[in-house]
């Protein structure tokens, strides 16, 4: 008979004790390293270490001429690449003094939005998968799909489009492409249905989510949480009514509220804001003006010194845009306040006293995207 | 408020601070010592109330370093450019406004990872994206990478 070792048990209940999430844990959603001290199950704080894929796309800029700067935002939140091209062009322009054709302004928001909802889709089936419900996973990119074959088409590329330029675009819309987004728009309206049958009103869900990872209004501006996240505090951080860009002025929409602030408003924020962007599409998708699909440009742009900020709302939240020129084609510094780098740092704060379990559905519903994080 | 108003405002708070002529913000450069007490009071004053901080840069200007923050009041609506420049490369440092606003402390140890900048008082400063004992800050522009050399 084999002999049974008894080691000495420390009662983990009352010592605190550490573990790493991440760097390749599935729920971080990315190379994000979490290193958090618990007491039993209960999280009493938690430090992100960041850096994984730090590219150093800052430093690059320095080197790299407008135009080519627009090909690295790309790699910056991977899945809203249109909305970070817009922020760096709409910052060229202004300060170039610079008039895009309206049909420009018509087209890029009405992308934008495509992008939004690609990308909340993406969040949604994925968050549908911490939460343990693999169908989300396949229903969302299902129909994902359809936005990025709408892409593909019109400009050939799936996931890093580069294709706003200073100016303008860098080629005029398919033929097909109004066609095919009123058709996506149609399809999708049945579509989102399903999403809120299978996990919005699913009771597993709700439990896991309701009264989890609450972050008031005053701490949403404080730790300067933005975007859906920040919306579902209550923190009114819309940058497309409050600082309106392209032709979002001439669009009916609604700047949605939450006043809970925790996991499932963070959840229903985004679920709206889908809803919402379908509407922005079809108020503009008729009435996109004729015209030139570029403004003229000098070959080579060189900003007069000084300094230029622009901001705009990308799909995670505000995306700014910091440029430091000498005069010269490329910047002498160049910033990029990303919305996922401000988010993360509110996590350890509505993370504490909640059990480590809860911290996927906290994680899930921040929606970090790494590479934004590190840039 | 104003610019105008504001301008007068800030001018009472810190009577050393230096306009500085920005055709998108009111800028102002203040002093290194005087920018704590200037935070605290652009976010307690009910009537400047400036309580989000939507961005926070370090720039390298080769003889200084210069801390840049962008302010806005989301009650009241209006906007303000503070600038922070170091008395010299090497050994400058700027108090910390992360007690002020939390979302100040990921920022600022981002531009002591990348920049050198030091914050006096600062909760947690290392460096955030580089592993410890990087040696440098890549973001200096005298920085020389002697593993990874890539000329264009």
């Amino acid at each position: 008979m084999k002999e049974v070792i008894n080691l000495p048990v420390k009662n983990i209940e009352e010592e605190e004790y550490f573990i790493n999430m991440g760097p390749q844990h599935p729920s971080t959603h990315g190379v994000l390293r979490l290193v958090i001290s618990l007491q039993g199950e209960t999280v009493q704080s938690l430090k992100p270490h960041c850096g994984y894929i730090h590219r150093g796309i800052e430093k690059m800029c320095e080197k790299d001429t407008y135009p080519q700067i627009i090909h690295l935002t790309d790699r910056m939140d991977y899945l809203s690449a249109h909305i970070n091209n817009h922020a760096v062009c709409l910052l060229v322009e202004k300060a170039l003094e610079v008039e895009v054709p309206e049909r420009v302004k018509y087209i890029r928001t009405i992308i934008d939005e495509l992008n939004r909802i690609a990308s909340h889709q993406l969040w949604w089936c994925s968050f549908g998968m911490d939460m343990g419900g693999l169908t989300c996973f396949f229903y969302g990119l299902r129909d994902r799909e359809k936005i990025l074959d709408i892409f593909e088409e019109s400009f050939g590329s799936r996931l890093l489009h580069s294709y706003y330029t200073p100016g303008g675009l860098m080629m005029d819309i398919h033929l097909n492409f109004q066609k095919r987004v009123k058709d996506f728009i149609k399809y999708f309206r049945k579509k989102i249905k399903d999403y809120d049958d299978i996990l919005t009103g699913n009771i597993i869900m709700q439990e896991r989510t309701k009264g989890i990872g609450i972050l008031t209004k005053e701490e949403a501006i404080n730790y300067g949480v933005t975007g859906p996240s920040g919306r579902a505090s209550g923190f009114a951080c819309d940058v497309r009514k409050h600082h309106p860009y392209g032709v979002y002025e001439k669009a009916d929409f609604n700047e949605i509220l939450g006043t809970d602030g925790d996991t499932f408003t963070r959840y229903m924020m985004r679920m709206h804001e889908m809803r919402e962007s379908m509407k922005i599409i079809e108020q503009l998708i008729d009435n996109i003006p004729a015209g030139d699909y570029t403004a003229k440009m000098k070959a080579v742009l060189k900003l007069p010194a000084g300094e230029y900020y622009q901001r705009v709302e990308a799909a995670r939240g505000e995306l700014g845009v910091y440029v430091v020129s000498d005069g010269n084609k490329t910047p002498y510094r160049m910033k990029f306040r990303s919305p996922n780098f401000s988010n993360l740092g509110s996590l350890d704060h509505i993370s504490r006293g909640f059990k480590i379990a809860d911290l996927v559905a906290i994680g899930g519903s921040l929606d970090y995207v790494i590479p934004d994080i590190d840039r | 408020m104003d610019n105008a108003t504001l301008k007068e405002r800030i001018l009472g708070i810190v009577p050393d601070a230096k306009f500085q002529e920005n055709k998108q913000f009111l800028t102002f450069i203040i002093p290194p010592d005087k920018m704590h007490d200037l935070a605290f009071k652009l976010q307690q004053e009910a009537d400047l109330a400036f309580d989000f901080l939507f961005c926070l840069t370090g720039v390298d200007r080769i003889e200084f370093l210069e801390v840049v923050y962008h302010l806005e009041s989301t009650t009241l609506k209006h906007q303000l450019e503070l600038k922070v420049q170091t008395p010299d490369r090497e050994n400058g440092a700027v108090d910390t406004v992360s007690d002020v606003w939390k979302t100040a402390e990921f920022h600022e140890r981002e531009a002591y990872d990348l920049l050198g900048i030091k914050f006096n008082n600062h909760p947690d400063l290392r460096r955030i994206f580089l592993e410890e004992g990087w040696k440098g800050y890549p973001l200096r522009k005298d920085y020389v990478d002697e593993v990874n050399i890539v000329e264009l």
